[in-house]
Formats: structure tokens, sequence, C-alpha cells
């Protein structure tokens, strides 16, 4: 009997194998550290430390965290319903646009939460809007929806750096940017939710999107287990023409799926963009869509795998950062690498140990 | 004859910007073809970019810059086949993942041998591959018309720019006229059938992933020591995913990939000349929408507006035996 079809139980398939391939992954970018002649056991612990050893470090992971939490969010609503939305980056970056401009026209005159349900509708209608192409090209003229989602990226970010260059810029300036926004367009950091742990934030950006990405997991959770919609979308995701003869309209699932995915990229810019930096400035996704993939995939699709994945990206991500300040040899872009490998072996070689977990399960539990 | 310089320069840089395009849309080729999507051809390239320029700087041989360039990008398909072939990963994981890895690699090496922030040191003379000027190149110059296009454009350029035009041919040869090709372009529609035939997918499916190898390291090192004089960070800039595109555009043929690819790099030289200028009329015309366009134009061919385009039939899906 081929290992392929046994069944395993779930302690081994949630966790055992995702903790193996992510060793997998450390071990190999080590072996990276190694080379450039660094000891990766020193810049594993300095990565630590600096993720998760003061508040402000603790405050710069869940920041980064948030960030992957929606993307991840997006990639795993569109991967139930059997469609692979690589077009986060692109449509985060859209959504960017949308906050932006409910913050300009607003800052001026409400306070921050009276300008954070615009924000974030405005964030989430750009996003989806720009998931929309693609998802009537899949659904209607049935075109690769990874292919065109990696166009619309392109397409994208050529149309905001367009946008920033030409229209948004403030006038006399040279930094393609709009103008800051006044507090009435800004989030208000979690300092006190630090503070509760006895931290202290300082200058990390850690802000209310947190909070809002923790609701649209659990909103996530319902659509997708306990909704009619969510059941359709499984089900469409698990075999088209199932869904086809229980009259499962494929063409108003997908587009509502990739609208919702899209929409759901789209509110990672009010984390960036209406809780850091306070304006909207160019390639402020900075490949979150992309990790968002990985995120969605090491969570196996599920809001509470999401959240531990998304915060493991952002240790890496606030980590890496620290350790290029104190190895000046090793260069930020080692996160990308660390984050490639982690893709690649909680991803793309996820099944690479099983066979060997089987054989291993089988002789155990034969004895 | 101002206008006739200006197309002259226009289509040289046309060329240019074309081959890395076509050598890599030729590797998607292969691969797709195969049944193996491949959007890791930019990291590929990047990769292959890097370790051409470290060879040629420190060998100062653009022969063994060429040889490195392609044994890393070979190294990159075989984790990519093993990942999406032997493991049956997604494939498009294994190419974002694969992407990423390059572009942190490149810079977190480069920097640690070379401490310029991700550049490798200029390369010169031997290092790099220089122009070939063509018999009769100068004496052709003052003939009207035929003479600067025979002498500026055709002539002037390096091996690599005619091995890429040369890799049509053969590709359209090796897929339409071999066994191979037969062989390949069945695995990509129906495995099943290949597979009851008695040939291994696993074997055919890695050549092909391999042969995609073989044309990206072509297409960096042409990137890093043909175009330039060195390895710069992220010096990709997406050209990866606008052969993937030309890929598309050309329905999967490798003549059209060529055109699709010429037409790709004219729009980006287009782009280059117009920064700045004004079209009467239209007044001047923002280079994001040259740099926008063939995705653009890729998405509407998609649509089903320019004829359509079919993806081999069983793209993307792993191959298994069992049931």
């Amino acid at each position: 009997m081929s290992t392929a079809s046994v069944p395993l139980p779930n302690w081994i398939n949630y966790a055992l194998l995702p903790l193996i391939n992510l060793t997998l992954a450390f071990l190999v970018s080590g072996l990276v550290v190694w080379i450039i002649g660094e000891n990766p056991w020193e810049a594993l612990k300095l990565m630590l430390e600096g993720a998760l050893g003061s508040g402000e470090g603790i405050g710069f992971t869940l920041f980064y965290a948030t960030n992957f939490i929606f993307t991840g969010l997006s990639v795993a609503v569109a991967y139930h319903a059997g469609l692979f939305n690589i077009g986060s980056e692109g449509q985060a970056y859209l959504g960017g646009l949308g906050a932006a401009l409910a913050a300009l026209a607003l800052d001026h005159y409400v306070p921050w939460y009276v300008t954070m349900p615009f924000a974030i509708m405005a964030a989430a209608l750009f996003g989806a809007a720009w998931a929309l192409i693609p998802a009537w090209l899949q659904a209607k003229r049935g075109s690769h929806i990874v292919i065109t989602t990696i166009m619309f990226n392109f397409i994208g970010a050529a149309l905001m750096v367009y946008l920033l260059v030409n229209v948004l810029i403030v006038p006399g300036k040279m930094a393609p940017e709009t103008r800051t926004f006044l507090e009435g367009g800004q989030l208000p950091k979690l300092d006190w939710l630090i503070a509760m742990f006895g931290g202290k934030l300082g200058p990390a950006p850690f802000n209310v999107s947190f909070l809002i990405a923790l609701v649209m997991c659990v909103l996530v959770w319902v659509l997708i287990w306990r909704t009619k919609l969510g059941y359709e979308m499984r089900t469409l995701g698990i075999s088209r023409s199932a869904a086809a003869y229980a009259g499962i309209p494929y063409v108003k699932i997908v587009i509502i799926t990739m609208l919702i995915s899209g929409g759901l990229a789209g509110m990672m810019a009010l984390n960036p963009v209406l809780g850091a930096s306070a304006r909207l400035q160019v390639e402020f996704v900075a490949g979150a869509g992309f990790v968002g993939i990985a995120v969605s995939l090491m969570g196996r699709n599920h809001p509470l795998g999401i959240v531990l994945a998304a915060i493991l990206f952002g240790i890496l991500y606030q980590g890496g950062a620290w350790l290029s300040f104190d190895m000046p040899n090793i260069t930020r872009e080692m996160i990308v690498v660390i984050q490639g490998l982690v893709i690649l072996f909680a991803g793309a070689l996820e099944f690479m140990c099983r066979p060997m977990i089987v054989r291993i399960y089988q002789s155990l539990t034969k004895a | 004859m101002e206008s006739f310089d200006m197309l002259i320069s226009i289509l040289g840089s046309t060329i240019r910007l074309s081959i890395p395009l076509i050598l890599a849309a030729l590797a998607g080729l292969y691969s797709e073809r195969a049944g193996v999507f491949d959007i890791g051809l930019e990291g590929k390239m990047l990769a292959a970019a890097f370790a051409a320029a470290c060879v040629a700087y420190l060998t100062g041989s653009a022969w063994l810059g060429l040889f490195s360039g392609i044994a890393i990008s070979l190294v990159f398909s075989l984790i990519h086949g093993f990942a999406s072939i032997t493991n049956r990963g997604n494939q498009i994981v294994s190419g974002v993942a694969l992407n990423f890895v390059a572009a942190g690699l490149t810079v977190v090496l480069g920097q640690a041998w070379f401490g310029q922030g991700g550049r490798t040191p200029q390369i010169s003379g031997e290092g790099r591959f220089s122009p070939i000027i063509l018999p009769g190149a100068d004496a052709m110059r003052d003939v009207p018309f035929v003479g600067p296009l025979y002498s500026n454009d055709i002539s002037g350029n390096n091996i690599l720019t005619y091995i890429a035009f040369l890799a049509v041919p053969i590709s359209w040869w090796v897929l339409y006229r071999t066994r191979f090709g037969l062989r390949l372009r069945a695995v990509g529609e129906n495995p099943g059938a290949v597979d009851t035939a008695g040939i291994s997918v696993t074997f055919l499916r890695y050549r092909a992933v391999l042969m995609a190898g073989l044309l990206c390291g072509v297409a960096g090192t042409y990137l890093a020591i043909a175009q330039s004089a060195a390895f710069i960070k992220d010096m990709s800039a997406g050209k990866g995913f606008i052969a993937l595109a030309a890929l598309i555009f050309a329905k999967w043929k490798p003549v059209p990939v060529m055109f699709a690819c010429l037409l790709f790099g004219f729009l980006d030289a287009l782009a280059n000349f117009m920064q700045g200028k004004e079209i009467p009329v239209i007044g001047e015309v923002p280079v994001q929408l040259f740099q926008a366009l063939p995705y653009i134009l890729t998405c509407i061919l998609l649509a089903g507006f320019i004829g359509s385009a079919n993806p081999p039939k069983a793209g993307g899906v792993a191959y298994s035996k069992e049931r």
C-alpha cells in the first residue's frame, strides 16, 4: 500500500509535519548564515531577542504580523473555493489607495474612529475591485486566475506609481507620496495593550489594525464554516463538478469569493498606511501579499493557524531587521531568503517527509 | 533622415531588451508545454545573473560565467522539479519560493562576498560578452537604409543575442519535429496517455524543466555580463514575468513567442525613448503605461478578444499514477 493514502492523526498532520518542515527551512537558513561566516546559533538568538525581547520588539513583530494576517486570510478564502489568488500584493496596493483617499477626505473634519469605518470600507472596496477582473476572467473566460492576478499585480504597481508621481504627490515635493494625514486620518497605537503586559511600545507602529485583523479572522471563520456561502465555496473548492451537480452557481461563487479575498487583501493597507506612516507611499506592501501565500499554507487555511503563522513571519521580519543591525555582514535580505525557504519547505515540499513519517508511525502503532 | 536614425536606434535597443525575454519565455515554453507551470523564471534568471557575474569577475572568463550561470539555474530547476514532480507539491508555490530565495540569496551572498550593497564589482574585458562585428559591417555603413540597419542592428550584438535568435527555430524543431518534442507536448496535455504508452512522465517532465533551467541560465548571464557589466541587486526587474506574459500572449508557441517578446521589448525601448518627450496631440505619455502595457495586452488576450489562448491541459497538475 502506498503511503500517500494512509491517514495520519491530526497532531501529526497539523503540528508535527509543519514543525519538521519549518525546522528544515531553518537548518538551510542556518547553513547560509554559516557560509557567510557568522554563527547561526548566535544569529537565531539575536533574532528572537530582537523580535520578542522587548515591548518595542513585540510591537514591531505584531505590526508585521497584522499585515500577514490580512493577506493570509485573503489567500485562504480564495483557496477554500479552489482559487489561487496570488494577486493579494496588488489588491493590497490598490486598497492603500482607497484607505488613503478616505483619510485624505476626512482627516480635517472628524476624529479617527469616524474615519476608520470609511477607510476600512474604501480599502476593501478598492482591493475587491482589483480582484474583480481576474475573477470575471476566471469565471467567464476560463483564464487561469494565477496568471491574471500576476498580471494585475504589475498593472496595479504601474498604476499606483503613476498616481503617486503625477496626481497624489504634494506639489513642490520630490518624494512620490501623499501628504501626511492629520490625527483624524491615523489609526491610534495600541500602547495600552502592550502596557497591560508590562511592556513599553516605544516607536513601534503597532496599531488598531491588529484588532481589525482579529475581527476579520472571526468573520472569515464564520463565513467559511458557518454559512451557506462558505459551504458552497468549500464544495466548489473540493470538486467543481460536484458543485455543479448540487446547483451551486460557479460564476457567482468565483466572483464573490474573489471579491472577499481582494477586500481582505485591500484592508491590509490600513496597517501601514493609516497605522504607521500616515501617508500613502510607493511600494508600501513590500511583498506582504506573497508572504500571505506562505502564511495561508502554513496555517492550513484556518484563521487560527493563519494568526500563528503570521506571528511567526512577524518574528522573522522584526528579528531579521534586528539581526542586520548587530551582524552587519548579514543584510536585511536574509529575511527574504528565510521566507523563501519556509515557503519552499512548508509549502511546495510539504509532503516530502510524509512517507517517512507514515512508515515510522505504522511501525510504532503495529508494535 | 533623423527619424530614420531614431528608428535604427530604437530597433537596436528593442533587440537588446528582447533577448532575455526570448530566452526566458522559451524556457517557460518547454516547462509549461510539459505541464509544469514555472513562475520561477524570474528567480532563475536572477540567480544565474549573479553566478555568472561572480565567476566572470573571479576568473575573467565570460564563458565560465555562462557555464556557472547555467549550472545555478539548473540547480534551481531541479529543486522546482523535485518539489513539483517528485513530491507533487504546488507548482506555483514552488515558483514563488524560488523567486524569494533567489532575490534574497543573491543580495545576502553579494554583500557578504563583495561588500558593495549586493552588487558585484565591475567586470571588463574578457569577462564580458562583447559585440561581434559581422563581416562587411563597416563597408555596408554608407549604403542607404540597409547599411545602417545591418551595421547597427544586425551586426554588433554579442554572441548570446545570436544564440537567443537561434534558439527559436531550434525550439520549434525540437518541439514539433522530434520524438522528444511530441512526447513533451503530450505529457502536458494528457500525461495518463503518455504513461500508458510506457513512457516515464517523471523523466520527461524533469527533462523539460531542465531545458527551462538551461535557457534561464543563458538569459540571466546575458543580463549580467552581456547587457551590463556587473550584477546589480534585483536586476531581472520583473523580466521573468514579462516573459511569462509573452509566453501566454504567444499562445505557447515558439515562433510567436519570439514576436511577442520583440513586441514587449519594443514597448520597453519606446518607453525609455519617450521619457519626457511630448507626442503631438496626445501630450506626454506616462512611462508607467508602457510598463503595464505587456500585462494589459495579455489580459485582453486572455479575455478572448484577440483569439483565444488555450494553455496545456494538464498544466499545473502533478501526475499521480495511483488512484
